[in-house]
């Protein structure tokens, strides 16, 4: 009898030291078993927000090799281990349902999505680059100055890119020739 | 950011976020960084606990306005004179730091005969060509040092003055040279005769002085729409906050970048800095609040078509035939920009390895030239044209987040073939079925030639590399798991794509195909998809030695193609062979600077030019504001717990002897080491092209007439013609309300990243607009409804918000300007769909950096929803016909040139 009433919120009410529901009276043995994903976390990788340029530190929770939580991190001299409404919400980010995750292919004139794998669109890109290049090539200008550029080719880039896949963009970009090469950081 | 860089040296934030907290008081300009940059608002939040002022200046009432001492609303495009203004009183009332103007600023530089001010030619400065209209900067120059000693280099005179004439020709000016003052200011050939006294009437001092005499407390209210008495606080609290005992700090954002004339905003903002003594030192400084993760990165190692990584130019046709001419310009200059062919050299080392030889020139000729303007806007307007072939869009949603949407749309359905890589299906990607356009009928779906590849990307914790944040600071991140399906990082894209490219042309013999094979592309690669090591990139960024060895700092860079490096100013971050940028020691357990946290550029260096922190002899201006001083006993360079932004061991008395070069050339008391002259910039001779000086002029879309010159707005502006692209005419009726675009804390730019998550979604669920009671009063809008905000390119339908956050500003006669609230992070996919307030944008762009003015421009407003389908389209040509404009109807597909 007593384990049942017990488990009735309003029965502690009444007879604890929370008459009002705010505090002790409002948790349940459910409640009290209940114990964080980064605590029985397996292990934490270091990241950093994807979102805005504060650069806050993010600590990465994993159990059984899958991202449960996303925390700021304390040590860093930046963020003091605070996130925003949208760094917080970036395990969703990354673990979204609706993220692409086959590639998805629109053929000219084409009226829906087709499937292709990963090696195929490799290789198709490849060939288009080629043509492209091959098609728009410019050795020189009219008045015999070096050009060694195609005007075929163009990019733009978000800036949530790394410096490593910016640096490898720009270089092997340059060697193709192609120089309309962009960045959000124009915008 | 050429607004920085031409001012000071490099184009970065000049002081940490962190350091904010040490200001006396803090002015946010152009930027809502309370909902923008959240986590960074709590140094803001440090320094007030602390006893500063904050102030907010915005057109919009925001949460930082919320919390700020003062909240200043002022009319959209109107910053120039409020800054202005600011700069006047405290030249007219000798409220500038006199010690440290005299020393660390170029105001006791004497200007040409020739130079004329916008004062004596209604608006214009010297030097602009109508026709082109280009400035030529040839008669802003300093007048000539007589001691002869004009430190061009003397083994290239000719060469020198050959790169100055070129570097003033239209196409050169068009491609943006300018940006390459990202770290290394303009080159520029002798110091220049001074007067110390700053009586002589063409010293930069006695120029401001003329130029600024107009920009009143009067002028402020007439023009910005701010009360005298709110400018008077502002000017109080800034200038009792400034000086030896005092620092104040300034952070913008891109309500500063994203206007005709954005560069010369934050230039306006470098020359108070400067003349309140408040550069180099802790608690001041700009903070120029970055939007995106890595978006300083994003210039440092640019995908920009301008520059090569560490702000060196891209070779011009016209300019840069061989490597000698390239580095003409900047050979003979002062300053660690003298150095430009060491950094050159070791780029093209990294980039081409053995290859690379002085016979050759490094293979210098491997480069791609630039000859024009080939920037975003410029490769979407061929784009529709059909001049391009293939796009990448790398973690980029133009089809929304670009302004004039519409235009971007029409570009994409008019490639031949479109490789998308992004996390979500994006509106970019999936434009050929759901654009607003095939609702319209001007796009149908079967005539759309475009191929499209959607590839799935990795996400910022399925790969591993640096970002680098909005204070210069890479931080490294781990990869803690595998992306899913066919993910992958666009380091794996790159680098494979490059290895399948030169596998298929290893056996080619055309001389065009050599700069891909002799490319160095050997990467480590690990894991089952077999993505290159990032770190292995990281180590070819910071570059080697001789030894083969990681370089330390860009100062052991050689021209002789003994060293390698990626790019100059990134190096150190691999310093004794440790990942710098991997450094995570705890903030508790080191100093408050945490230089032991990642690491910044240049040579982990936190806050810039920090030798102006101490006064000519080398000792603090006061204890109170300490951060480097010169230490006799040591003969070296101390500070409180960074690392001097100055050669360590140079004396404060260092007098450079005639002739010295680079480093050399810069003096003991010249703080500005980046600088050809060590000093900061009020007046700038060159690195901008609209002039040496801000001047205000209205935004190409304004209510209102320039009541400041006769010249309406930036003579210098950049435009595209065509149906596409419609500009509203100034003071027009038919659009006689002002609006400025902006994001939400909940939304991130073009939403990809936002609007798909269930969590942010629901915070922010809907498109709305934000106006006053006043202006709902005067169009009948309510509360909740709808209602249909309409430009010359486009109307979208919205949500209604009345607040009095929005208040309307009296200018000039009691003129009244209503001005509208408009986030613009909606589009067609997601969890939250609707409208895209970009597609109200036209682009009209800065000369300096090619940025779109987004931040201001007319519209009607009306209550009810916009027009369905294809009757949209004569309700927006009946608009541009009653606005006197042409014609923005399009054919079938879009394809529709630049008409000039």
């Amino acid at each position: 009898m007593k384990t049942w009433l017990d488990a009735w919120p309003v029965y502690r009410q009444l007879t604890g030291s929370d008459p009002l529901g705010r505090g002790k009276a409002a948790r349940s043995k459910a409640t009290e078993a209940v114990v964080s994903r980064t605590a029985t976390a397996d292990r934490i990788a270091k990241s950093v927000c994807p979102y805005c340029a504060v650069g806050c530190a993010q600590n990465v929770y994993l159990k059984d090799e899958k991202i449960v939580q996303i925390e700021g991190n304390p040590d860093s001299p930046v963020n003091r281990g605070r996130l925003c409404p949208k760094g917080s919400a970036s395990k969703s980010l990354v673990t979204s349902p609706t993220r692409v995750t086959k590639i998805r292919y629109r053929r000219p004139n084409g009226t829906e999505w087709e499937d292709l794998d990963l090696d195929t669109a490799m290789e198709m890109i490849a060939d288009r680059v080629l043509e492209a290049r091959r098609k728009t090539w410019q050795d020189v200008d009219a008045e015999g100055r070096t050009l060694r550029r195609n005007m075929g080719i163009a990019s733009l880039g978000g800036a949530t890119l790394d410096n490593e896949e910016n640096y490898l963009m720009k270089k092997l970009y340059s060697a193709l020739g192609a120089i309309q090469i962009e960045n959000q950081a124009r915008i | 950011m050429p607004g920085l860089g031409a001012s000071f040296g490099r184009g970065g934030a000049t002081n940490t976020q962190q350091d904010l907290a040490n200001a006396d008081c803090i002015v946010i300009e152009g930027s809502n960084m309370a909902e923008c940059h959240p986590v960074g608002f709590q140094w803001v939040t440090e320094a007030k606990a602390r006893g500063a002022k904050v102030i907010h200046i915005d057109p919009r009432f925001t949460r930082t306005s919320a919390v700020a001492d003062l909240h200043v609303p002022l009319r959209a495009g109107s910053d120039i004179v409020f800054l202005g203004a600011l700069v006047n009183h405290v030249l007219s009332n000798d409220l500038y730091f006199k010690e440290y103007v005299v020393a660390y600023t170029n105001a006791a530089t004497i200007i040409g005969a020739e130079f004329q001010d916008t004062e004596d030619l209604d608006g214009l400065f010297s030097g602009f060509d109508p026709e082109t209209q280009h400035y030529d900067q040839k008669s802003w120059q300093y007048e000539p040092d007589e001691t002869g000693a004009d430190g061009i280099s003397e083994d290239q005179p000719g060469e020198a003055q050959q790169q100055e004439r070129l570097s003033q020709k239209g196409a050169v000016k068009d491609a943006k040279q300018a940006e390459a003052a990202g770290s290394g200011g303009p080159p520029l050939h002798g110091k220049g005769k001074r007067d110390e006294t700053l009586q002589h009437p063409r010293t930069v001092f006695q120029i401001l002085k003329r130029h600024f005499a107009r920009y009143t407390p009067e002028m402020v209210s007439e023009v910005c729409g701010i009360e005298p008495e709110a400018f008077a606080k502002v000017a109080e609290w800034v200038t009792a906050n400034s000086g030896r005992e005092r620092t104040t700090a300034w952070v913008y954002s891109v309500g500063w970048t994203q206007h005709t004339v954005g560069a010369q905003y934050i230039r306006t903002a470098s020359i108070l800095q400067a003349l309140l003594g408040n550069m180099g030192r802790p608690g001041g400084g700009i903070m120029a609040l970055r939007g995106h993760a890595s978006i300083q990165g994003s210039t440092d190692i640019p995908t920009l078509f301008n520059l090569l990584p560490g702000y060196l130019p891209m070779p011009h046709a016209h300019q840069h035939q061989s490597l000698d001419e390239y580095t003409a310009e900047a050979a003979g200059t002062g300053g660690f920009w003298g150095n430009q062919r060491s950094y050159m050299v070791s780029l093209l080392k990294a980039w081409w390895g053995d290859a690379a030889q002085p016979e050759n020139d490094f293979c210098f000729d491997y480069l791609p030239r630039i000859d024009g303007d080939h920037s975003s806007y410029r490769t979407i307007s061929d784009m529709v044209a059909g001049k391009v072939t293939g796009y990448f869009l790398v973690g980029e949603n133009p089809a929304v987040g670009h302004p004039n949407s519409r235009m971007n749309r029409l570009g994409l359905a008019n490639l031949e073939w479109l490789v998308v890589r992004d996390l979500q299906e994006i509106e970019s990607a999936s434009f050929w079925y759901d654009a607003p356009e095939i609702e319209t009928g001007e796009l149908v779906t079967e005539q759309i030639a475009t191929e499209v590849f959607l590839m799935p990307a990795a996400s910022h914790v399925e790969k591993e590399g640096t970002f680098t944040q909005t204070q210069r600071m890479l931080q490294w991140r781990d990869k803690a798991v595998e992306p899913p399906g066919d993910a992958r990082s666009d380091l794996w894209f790159y680098y494979h794509l490059g290895r399948i490219l030169r596998e298929r042309l290893k056996d080619s013999t055309d001389p065009r195909d050599r700069p891909l094979l002799d490319l160095t592309w050997e990467y480590p690669t690990h894991g089952e998809t077999a993505d290159p090591d990032a770190e292995a990139i990281l180590r070819e960024i910071n570059g080697f030695g001789p030894d083969g060895e990681p370089l330390s700092s860009y100062m052991q860079m050689k021209d002789d193609g003994s060293t390698s490096g990626g790019c100059w100013i990134y190096c150190g971050v691999y310093a004794d062979g440790v990942n710098q940028a991997a450094r995570r020691k705890p903030r508790q357990e080191q100093n408050e600077v945490a230089p032991e946290w990642g690491w910044a550029w240049p040579l982990n260096r936190r806050i810039l030019y920090s030798r102006a922190s101490a006064d000519p002899e080398g000792k603090p201006w006061s204890e109170r504001k300490k951060y480097v001083w010169w230490d006799e006993a040591a003969g070296r360079w101390d500070s409180t717990g960074d690392v001097p932004d100055f050669e360590a061991t140079k004396r404060p008395d260092y007098v450079p002897p005639d002739g010295a070069r680079a480093q050399d050339a810069i003096g003991g008391a010249d703080p500005f080491v980046m600088q050809s002259d060590g000093k900061a910039w009020l007046f700038a001779p060159k690195g901008v092209v609209d002039g040496p000086l801000p001047a205000h002029y209205e935004p190409a879309e304004s209510p209102v007439e320039n009541p400041l010159y006769g010249v309406q707005s930036n003579p210098a502006k950049e435009q595209i013609r065509a149906p596409w692209n419609r500009t509203h005419p100034p003071q027009s009726d038919v659009f006689p309300y002002a609006f400025t675009t902006y994001r939400l804390t909940e939304h991130h730019t073009a939403g990809s990243m936002s609007r798909t998550l269930p969590y942010l979604a629901e915070l922010q669920p809907e498109f709305f607009v934000e106006v006053s009671p006043q202006l709902a009063d005067e169009r009948g809008l309510e509360n909740g409804g709808w209602a249909t905000v309409v430009t010359g390119r486009a109307a979208v339908e919205a949500r209604v918000l009345v607040t009095e956050r929005m208040r309307p500003l009296r200018l000039k006669g009691g003129r009244i300007v209503h001005q509208i609230g408009v986030p613009y992070h909606w589009g067609s996919q997601g969890v939250s769909t609707g409208d895209s307030g970009n597609d109200l944008l036209g682009i009209t762009l800065d000369p300096n950096t090619h940025i779109q003015e987004s931040k201001v421009a007319t519209c009607d407003i009306r209550p009810g929803r916009r027009p369905r389908g294809p009757e949209l389209l004569p309700f927006l040509e009946e608009y541009r016909r009653r606005a006197g404009m042409e014609s923005g109807a399009i054919p079938v597909g879009g394809r529709a040139p630049v008409e000039d």
